[in-house]
């Protein structure tokens, strides 16, 4: 029963990791990328406006980290539940 | 050395290579056909997707496309890319998890019911069809141009030799060959926009390069603004589809990305879960690198371009114009009969027409690179058109010798007769994807970029609430699919092809373009679902137990065992 109880504070903890990592996901490429483009490109980052910015390069740059991040987790939550392979 | 006898000693190379790799790599039994005996390691999988994943729409089309459309391309690089963050983190460790060979095989299972499995053969076939006939399309423009051999010649070239190593080697053979042919893709696509970043910019990355002040010491992206102003063309770096239709799209390929079956399955050859994950990881680092390249390729190219050809004389042409002109991909009309090309935004004194594929492939030649470059390209484009035929080629085959024939029609089958089944019906979707790039039908290019909303509309919402919903039943699950593909499949034939009585840009559903309504179909998908099952009985206690042990990632042994 105990390990039942763990296993579904397993589960919870990754929804949480899954809620945080989509959040950002979001973010950087609908807002910045789309909704808030405009405001954004008001501001520039060297020759780019920082909106395009975004929509072209960044949000790529930060998904790939979020893929990295996500792994480093999930690792670490396998191991503290003894359920990695 | 001549541009052609570049190609064909480059194409001749790269070719021996991936037979070479076939043979050293034959399937033995139906786990090495269909999922490369389960043992590959997480950055071969990682090669392998991004090889499988990037086709010829990514390597010739795209950064075409965000060249003529600027701002507007941005829906694919963020949506090709941002799929494989819900690849990576809704699906790819769990269904590595339940360990099967097909997607449909996990639908069947966790729906417990071969209706559920049917309605996903035909998804299956329909998205990958719809997506192979472009890949073959592509091979044969590559051997026209390049090799000025006839297109139909190039297209049966293209398919002897992806029918050698599919049928021969299947998934494992597959893999390996995608592994060589993401190496060359990539070098193709890098090397020339290195080039011509040092030439237009004094930097050696692309990425950087983009950003940068040209040789005038204006920033690239300013001065091709102003260009894009005076000529009347919208502006390079902001956009003129609709923020809802932006988003719209952007999701529809975010999905779909997640819901292609032949990416999907990439994901069931490595050993245990968290390679599952490591692999989604290296598959987006090596798609990046293309991804962040190709804006920066479409900027170079877009003023290369305008800077040759405005204003300038017809006569004073360089060679690469009138090769593009011979293949009618490039067209000249003096409407002002003065012997000037004036390429402008307004259609009525515009002169000159350029088809958005050749933009990746003239690159090169526009600015003037040594001939062995170009001949990469030419190598380049022939990778990533073959790695995703026979991604697609895969899926057809094990949906009807894995699916439709062991799993519905005779589960009796033997190994061998399976394996045999899968390696004849490997043949035969050659053939027929083979027909369709030599008679293409008018819709092939126009479906493509749909084919995303169709596994929108019809996997994504199947597979995650088969994870996430333990209580999700048949009947929720199928009704969902089929009303999403079908509505779908209504939208598309409709604004696109005219049936159902057509319709113009002013009918569109809330404003959103067909290859935007993906998102909406999978919406309704979810509704629909969640709908049905609140007024149907619950899932089976085994397949509730099935949806526990998949979302914990140990016992991955035992999980495969058929």
């Amino acid at each position: 029963m105990s390990q039942q109880k763990d296993l579904k504070k397993y589960w919870r903890t990754n929804l949480k990791y899954l809620v945080l990592l989509l959040s950002i996901w979001f973010t950087v490429s609908f807002l910045f990328g789309i909704i808030l483009v405009d405001a954004l490109n008001a501001i520039r980052l060297g020759g780019f406006k920082l909106g395009f910015w975004f929509a072209q390069q960044g949000a790529i740059y930060v998904f790939v980290i979020l893929i990295l991040v996500y792994i480093k987790l999930m690792n670490r939550l396998d191991k503290q539940y003894n359920v990695n392979e | 050395m001549t541009l052609q006898v570049w190609t064909w000693i480059l194409v001749g190379i790269t070719f021996s290579l991936y037979i070479g790799i076939a043979i050293w790599s034959k399937a033995s039994s139906t786990k090495d056909f269909y999922v490369a005996g389960g043992g590959v390691s997480p950055l071969a999988n990682g090669l392998a997707t991004a090889a499988d994943w990037m086709s010829a729409a990514s390597f010739i089309s795209m950064a075409g496309i965000i060249s003529f459309n600027g701002y507007d391309g941005s829906v694919y690089l963020m949506g090709w890319t941002g799929g494989y963050v819900l690849l990576a983190l809704l699906l790819a460790p769990y269904l590595r998890k339940f360990g099967k060979f097909t997607v449909p095989d996990f639908i069947g299972d966790r729906y417990y019911s071969n209706v559920a499995r049917a309605v996903a053969v035909f998804c299956a076939l329909i998205v990958s069809f719809t997506y192979v006939a472009g890949q073959m399309r592509g091979v044969g423009l590559v051997f026209s141009r390049f090799l000025e051999v006839e297109i139909n010649t190039g297209v049966l070239i293209g398919m002897v030799i992806v029918l050698f190593y599919a049928v021969l080697g299947g998934m494992k053979g597959i893999t390996y060959t995608q592994v060589a042919q993401y190496c060359v893709l990539i070098f193709a696509f890098m090397v020339p926009a290195i080039f011509i970043s040092i030439q237009m910019t004094d930097t050696a990355i692309p990425q950087i390069g983009f950003g940068s002040k040209g040789t005038d010491g204006v920033y690239l992206l300013d001065k091709l603004d102003g260009l894009h102003r005076d000529l009347g063309f919208h502006e390079y770096t902001s956009g003129s589809k609709s923020t809802l239709d932006m988003l719209f799209i952007t999701a529809a390929l975010m999905v779909g990305t997640a819901g292609l079956p032949h990416v999907i399955v990439r994901f069931f050859t490595v050993k245990k879960v968290s390679d599952a994950r490591k692999s989604a990881a290296w598959a987006l680092i090596f798609i990046a690198v293309l991804y962040t390249t190709a804006p920066a390729i479409a900027l170079f190219s877009r003023t290369n371009l305008i800077e040759t050809v405005s204003n300038v004389e017809y006569e004073k042409m360089p060679q690469w114009f009138t090769n593009w002109e011979d293949t009618g991909l490039l067209v000249f009309d003096d409407k002002n009969k003065d012997g000037i090309i004036q390429y402008v935004g307004d259609a009525k004194r515009n002169e000159l027409t350029i088809d958005k594929d050749i933009m990746v492939l003239a690159n090169p030649e526009i600015a003037n690179l040594p001939n062995w470059v170009i001949a990469l390209v030419a190598a380049g484009a022939l990778a990533a058109a073959l790695s995703t035929a026979a991604g697609l080629l895969l899926v057809i085959s094990a949906s009807v010798s894995h699916d439709l024939i062991k799993k519905m029609i005779k589960p009796t089958i033997s190994e061998k007769g399976e394996l045999r089944a899968a390696r004849l019906s490997a043949v035969v979707a050659v053939i027929i994807a083979g027909y369709f790039g030599i008679n293409p039908p008018d819709f092939v290019a126009a479906t493509v970029a749909l084919a995303f909303g169709l596994a929108a509309a019809s996997f994504f919402p199947a597979i995650t609430m088969g994870i996430f919903y333990k209580k999700m039943n048949k009947e929720g699950a199928i009704s969902g699919m089929v009303v999403g593909i079908v509505l779908m499949l209504f939208y598309m034939l409709k604004f696109k092809f005219d049936w159902f009585g057509g319709g113009s840009k002013e009918d569109w559903w809330f404003g959103v373009s067909p290859e935007g309504f993906g998102t909406i179909a999978m919406l309704v998908n979810f509704v629909v679902a969640i709908v049905v099952s609140k007024f149907t009985p619950d899932p089976p206690v085994e397949v509730q137990e099935l949806v526990e042990t998949i979302r914990i990632p140990s016992g991955v042994g035992k999980a495969q065992d058929h």
